[in-house]
């Protein structure tokens, strides 16, 4: 798979190389500065060899009997191919109910996301576009919460979502870490690069702030909107340290949580274990594949990590 | 943290001629507001509403709740919970206390990984974006790859490193062994070949988020510096210190923090592929709070940890300013 991507990249390289050297002249045309070329690609093919390995060896594996994924020397191709690792985890009854999770990690990741862009687009709104009373008090105060390290969050939020009732449920962890500055940061700068006259003549009609937003501002922040889905929806698949403590019960487990409950369960079912992983990764490696433009440009233009 | 990426990003959308008057998410921008039709004064905070009842309820409410709550004995499985006034801080510096070998040794294990990994995380990261940084066919493929093991979550990545690291079957001692290495490598169950796993393990993971940002800094400095560096004589190292450097300094700082911050609040390596182990040797402070405050239910000495915790990395993320101010003012 991946020999096939690289001689794939390699021979694009050298067709829009030729192209490149047409219309940028000298630049490729020397031939020292094509050995550089060529040996930058090698070492960047190298290193992304090294780099994407452990993931194929996982996929490998999740096709994998239990005694060949303990096998030595490692295969890198199943002997037999099965499906016997899946057809375990998710088979129904199990005390590691795995497609339960994967459910339930779908539906609080797509909820989250929602919610996120929901009220940080509304929140940005004014804050970039409107001036009042409080505006600086309130951006000033978003601001410094973001020197907060979030572990400060976690005792005290624990007790505020058990007594609001929500601890072992989804919601704890849809809503409670929604409220994050990055996404009206996010929003406030995609509409603050807004034209300034763009409401003007929405008001001369007589339009109000709420349907200048949603008629004229939304339609035009759609794929800011949609980058930071994808963005909250990433964090919110991929969080673990929350969901471990407050989802306890194994029907309301997230799948990266459940990753832990069926590791303590099964410490040396590697092939289970990889199975469990693929499943955990496949939404969000999608993602990535089909989009990865939107997110790689959005975390490089505004950094979200942990 | 996210502040500076804020400063960042909007001084990079100076440099292609935009009017000033659309750039109003400038902190520091002059109001020019005139096109901007005036509003009832409750409308802005309708808009506000839904996302600040949030950021009161689960942000600012629980800065103070914590702190109130580290104040306590706080049990979270008794009915009453007494105030011992700063008796949860002075029991975390008292030799003899339950709470000051466990945490100051879980500081010790932060302390390490964060000392080891974050240099590893922005030098690896800006090789990578140098080698990436000129226009060259498959870079946007090449991009992905590296990118690609950070959109996992850290579950995913640890649950695979603990296969991969096993002592007797996994992919690397295996491959160790092939090349004449030692192959019997405890690197889950023994120090310091642990520390080194969840140090490489981490590079691995997030080298790619470091990169892109590197990467997205370097296609701004314009190639007339470069261009004129060049004619004065500068060769590619003397570019790399005088343009390279000093183009990259506002991202560099942003870089730093996030880097320093994630690197303290390391959690989930540490529980899933090393289960905090050998002992409690690579048991993080977060591990730690979180194991006291939501395993043991001991929130009062929990919270207190959080609040040391926090002092720490404040001071750090000072210091990491302080070091970049001066150079600043050559900006």
């Amino acid at each position: 798979m991946t020999q096939l991507t690289e001689s794939g990249a390699s021979t694009a390289s050298g067709a829009s190389g030729a192209g490149n050297s047409g219309r940028l002249s000298t630049k490729r045309a020397d031939p020292a500065g094509r050995r550089k070329m060529v040996l930058r690609l090698i070492i960047l093919s190298i290193v992304a060899l090294i780099f994407i390995s452990p993931l194929i060896f996982m996929f490998v594996t999740s096709f994998k009997t239990r005694e060949d994924a303990t096998g030595i020397p490692p295969s890198w191709i199943p002997d037999p191919w099965t499906l016997q690792a899946y057809e375990s985890i998710l088979a129904p009854g199990s005390s590691t109910p795995v497609l339960r999770w994967f459910l339930n990690s779908m539906v609080a990741a797509l909820l989250h996301a929602a919610l996120v862009v929901v009220i940080s687009a509304l929140a940005a709104y004014p804050l970039a576009r409107m001036e009042f009373r409080g505006k600086k008090i309130v951006f000033g105060v978003i601001v410094a919460t973001l020197l907060v390290p979030p572990v400060i969050l976690i005792i005290p939020n624990y007790l505020i979502v058990s007594g609001l009732g929500w601890l072992n449920a989804l919601v704890a962890i849809i809503v409670p870490t929604a409220a994050s500055a990055f996404g009206v940061f996010f929003m406030r700068q995609f509409f603050g690069a807004l034209p300034e006259d763009l409401e003007e003549a929405a008001r001369l009609d007589g339009a109000n702030r709420f349907e200048m937003f949603t008629k004229i501002i939304l339609p035009l922040a759609k794929p800011a909107m949609a980058t930071l889905a994808l963005l909250a929806f990433l964090t919110n698949w991929n969080d673990f340290l929350w969901p471990i403590y407050v989802l306890f019960s194994p029907e309301v487990q997230t799948l990266p949580a459940g990753l832990s409950t069926l590791q303590s369960a099964n410490a040396v079912r590697y092939d289970l274990l990889m199975a469990g992983a693929v499943m955990a990764s496949l939404p969000v490696l999608a993602l990535f594949v089909f989009l990865q433009r939107f997110i790689i440009e959005g975390v490089s233009r505004s950094g979200v990590k942990g | 943290m996210k502040s500076s990426s804020q400063v960042g990003a909007s001084s990079k959308e100076e440099a292609p001629g935009r009017q000033p008057t659309t750039t109003p998410t400038r902190i520091a921008a002059p109001k020019t507001n005139k096109g901007v039709a005036k509003q009832a004064a409750g409308t802005p905070w309708l808009f506000l509403a839904p996302y600040l009842i949030l950021f009161i309820g689960f942000v600012l409410i629980p800065i103070v709740f914590g702190l109130w709550i580290s104040l306590h004995a706080w049990d979270y499985t008794r009915p009453l919970q007494p105030f011992v006034g700063l008796a949860n801080y002075v029991s975390l510096f008292q030799p003899d206390s339950p709470y000051f070998e466990s945490f100051w040794s879980s500081m010790q294990a932060t302390g390490i990984f964060t000392v080891f990994s974050v240099p590893l995380l922005l030098t690896i990261p800006l090789a990578v974006a140098l080698l990436m940084a000129s226009k060259f066919p498959g870079r946007n493929f090449f991009r992905a790859v590296y990118f690609a093991p950070y959109v996992l979550g850290v579950a995913v990545i640890s649950v695979l490193w603990r296969y991969l690291l096993d002592n007797n079957i996994g992919l690397v001692n295996y491959y160790l062994g092939a090349i004449g290495l030692p192959d019997n490598i405890a690197w889950t169950t023994s120090t310091p070949a642990a520390w080194v796993a969840l140090i490489g393990v981490t590079v691995w993971w997030t080298l790619g988020f470091n990169a892109v940002i590197y990467l997205a800094a370097l296609q701004d400095i314009p190639a007339e510096l470069y261009e004129a560096a060049r004619v004065d004589g500068a060769n590619k190292w003397q570019q790399f210190l005088n343009v390279t450097i000093p183009g990259l300094r506002p991202v560099l700082s942003f870089v730093t923090i996030v880097t320093l911050i994630a690197s303290v609040n390391m959690f989930g390596q540490s529980y899933l592929i090393t289960l905090g182990g050998p002992g409690r040797e690579t048991r993080t402070a977060i591990y730690q709070i979180a194991e006291t405050g939501l395993r043991n239910f001991q929130m009062g000495n929990a919270a207190a940890m959080s609040y040391v915790l926090t002092l720490f990395l404040m001071l750090l993320s000072l210091i990491v300013f302080w070091l970049f101010r001066e150079k600043k003012e050559g900006k």
